[in-house]
C-alpha cells in the first residue's frame, strides 16, 4: 500500500517537472534559479502563438465584406465579442487595446485547452523521442502566467505616465486612498493595489490550471484495477466538460480584467 | 515551479503576437467589418430611396396616363367633327352640283325651245307667203311685205 502510494506521489511528481534546460538541478530537474528556461512551455507556447497567428493571416488575406466564410464568420464574431467587450469597459480609443484584448483571450484559452488533452498522450509521446519530463499546459508554468502579467503591468505602468504624466501618477501614490494627510499609508496602500494586478492575474490563472491540471492527473491515477475503468472515464469526462467552462472563463477574466486595468490606467485620477 | 527565464520568452512571444494580430488579423477585420457596416447602411438608405422613387414614379405614370387619355379623347372628338364636316361638304357639294346640272339642262331645253320655234317661224312665213299667193294666185315679193310678215312672225 505504502508502495503504492509511493508510485502515485511519484507519478505527480513526475508530471509536474518541466522540461528543464540551463540552470536546473541535475537529480529534481527542477529549475535551480531563474536562468532555467522550460523549454515545453516555451514550444507549446510558440506552437499556438503560430497557429494564432497562422489563423490571423490565412483569414486576414482572404477577408471579404460580402458574405464571410466560416472561418472568418467564427473568427469575426470572437473579434466582435472582444470589441464589444473593449467598448463598454474602456475609456476613451486606445488602438492596442482591442488586439491585445483578443491576442490575451485567445493565446490564453488555446494554452489551457492543452489541459484537455489526455494527461499522459503528450509525454507519453516525448518519452519515445528521449524527452524525460514534459508538461503540456503552459499556463501551469509560472513564467507564462507571470509573462503575461508583467506585460500587462508595465503596459499599466506606461499609459498611467503617459496619460496622467509622471506627476500625476506620483499624485496618485501621495494622495490615494486617503487624502493629503495619511501619505505614508497613501503610498504603501497604492503601491500595494499595484503590484497586486499583476500578481493577481498571474497566480488566479496558475492556481486554477495547476489545480485542473491535478485533477486531471489524480483522475489519471484511479487506473489501479481494471473495474475502475468506467469510473475514470465518467469522471474524466465530467471533469473535461467542466473544464471547458474553467478555461474559457479564465481566458475570459483574464482578458477582462487587463482591459479594466488598461482602463483604469487611462482615467485621469478621480475618487474612489 | 519556479519562476524562470521561461517568463522572458513568453513575454516575448506575447508582444510578437499582439502586434501580429494587431498587423495580420485585428485592423483589417475591424476595417472590414466597419465597412460591412457601411455597405449595409448604404443598402438599406438606397433601398429606401429607390422605394421613393418607385412612389414617385408610380405617380407620374399614373398623372402621365391621365394626360394621355384625355388627349386621346380631345382627338377624337376632333375627328368626328371632322368626319361630319367632310360629311356635310360633300353634301352641300353634290346638291350645288345637282342644282348646276339641273339649271344647264333646263337652258338647253329652252335654247333647243326656241331654235324649234324659230324653224318653225321661219317655216310658218314661208307657209304663209305660199297660201298668199295661192290665193292671189301671183307671187308675192317677201321683200315688199317686209313690214307685215315681221309683225306675224311677231305673233306666233
Amino acid at each position: 500500500m505504502s508502495g503504492e502510494a509511493q508510485t502515485s506521489a511519484e507519478y505527480i511528481q513526475h508530471h509536474l517537472v518541466n522540461w528543464c534546460v540551463g540552470d536546473c538541478d541535475p537529480v529534481t530537474h527542477q529549475a535551480a534559479g531563474f536562468w532555467a528556461i522550460h523549454i515545453d512551455t516555451l514550444i507549446f507556447g510558440w506552437l499556438l502563438a503560430g497557429l494564432i497567428a497562422w489563423v490571423s493571416f490565412a483569414v486576414g488575406r482572404v477577408l471579404t465584406t460580402g458574405t464571410p466564410g466560416t472561418l472568418q464568420n467564427v473568427i469575426e464574431s470572437i473579434v466582435e465579442f472582444v470589441q464589444t467587450q473593449v467598448r463598454d469597459i474602456f475609456p476613451g480609443s486606445n488602438p492596442l487595446i482591442g488586439p491585445l484584448a483578443i491576442t490575451i483571450f485567445i493565446w490564453v484559452f488555446l494554452m489551457n485547452a492543452m489541459d484537455l488533452v489526455p494527461v499522459d498522450l503528450l509525454p507519453l509521446i516525448g518519452r519515445m523521442f528521449g524527452i524525460e519530463y514534459l508538461k503540456v499546459v503552459p499556463t501551469t508554468d509560472l513564467g507564462t502566467t507571470f509573462g503575461l502579467a508583467l506585460s500587462v503591468f508595465a503596459l499599466i505602468i506606461y499609459y498611467n505616465i503617459k496619460i496622467k504624466g509622471p506627476v500625476g501618477y506620483l499624485k496618485q501614490f501621495l494622495f490615494h486612498p486617503f487624502g493629503k494627510f495619511l501619505i505614508p499609508v497613501n503610498i504603501i496602500m497604492t503601491a500595494i493595489e499595484e503590484v497586486a494586478k499583476p500578481v493577481s492575474l498571474a497566480l488566479r490563472l496558475f492556481g486554477n490550471m495547476f489545480a485542473g491540471e491535478l485533477i486531471f492527473m489524480l483522475i489519471a491515477l484511479l487506473s489501479f484495477a481494471w473495474y475502475m475503468l468506467p469510473f475514470q472515464v465518467a469522471l474524466g469526462g465530467i471533469w473535461a466538460i467542466f473544464h471547458i467552462l474553467i478555461i474559457t472563463l479564465q481566458a475570459f477574466i483574464f482578458m477582462l480584467l487587463t482591459i479594466v486595468y488598461l482602463g483604469m490606467a487611462h482615467t485621469a485620477e478621480e475618487a474612489h | 515551479m519556479n519562476i524562470t527565464a521561461t517568463l522572458i520568452g513568453q513575454m516575448l512571444t506575447f508582444a510578437v503576437l499582439v502586434w501580429f494580430v494587431q498587423r495580420y488579423l485585428w485592423g483589417p477585420l475591424t476595417a472590414a467589418l466597419a465597412e460591412r457596416q457601411k455597405k449595409i447602411a448604404d443598402g438599406l438608405a438606397a433601398a429606401e430611396k429607390g422605394e421613393h422613387e418607385q412612389e414617385l414614379a408610380r405617380k407620374r405614370a399614373a398623372e402621365k396616363i391621365g394626360e394621355a387619355k384625355q388627349q386621346a379623347a380631345e382627338i377624337v372628338a376632333q375627328a368626328q367633327k371632322r368626319a361630319n364636316e367632310i360629311v356635310e361638304e360633300a353634301k352641300e357639294s353634290a346638291r350645288a352640283e345637282g342644282e348646276r346640272l339641273l339649271t344647264a339642262a333646263q337652258a338647253e331645253i329652252e335654247q333647243e325651245a326656241n331654235r324649234a320655234k324659230e324653224k318653225l317661224r321661219g317655216q310658218v312665213v314661208s307657209l304663209a307667203v305660199a297660201g298668199a299667193e295661192r290665193v292671189l294666185e301671183k307671187e308675192v315679193d317677201p321683200k315688199a311685205h317686209q313690214k307685215l310678215l315681221a309683225d306675224l312672225v311677231a305673233q306666233i
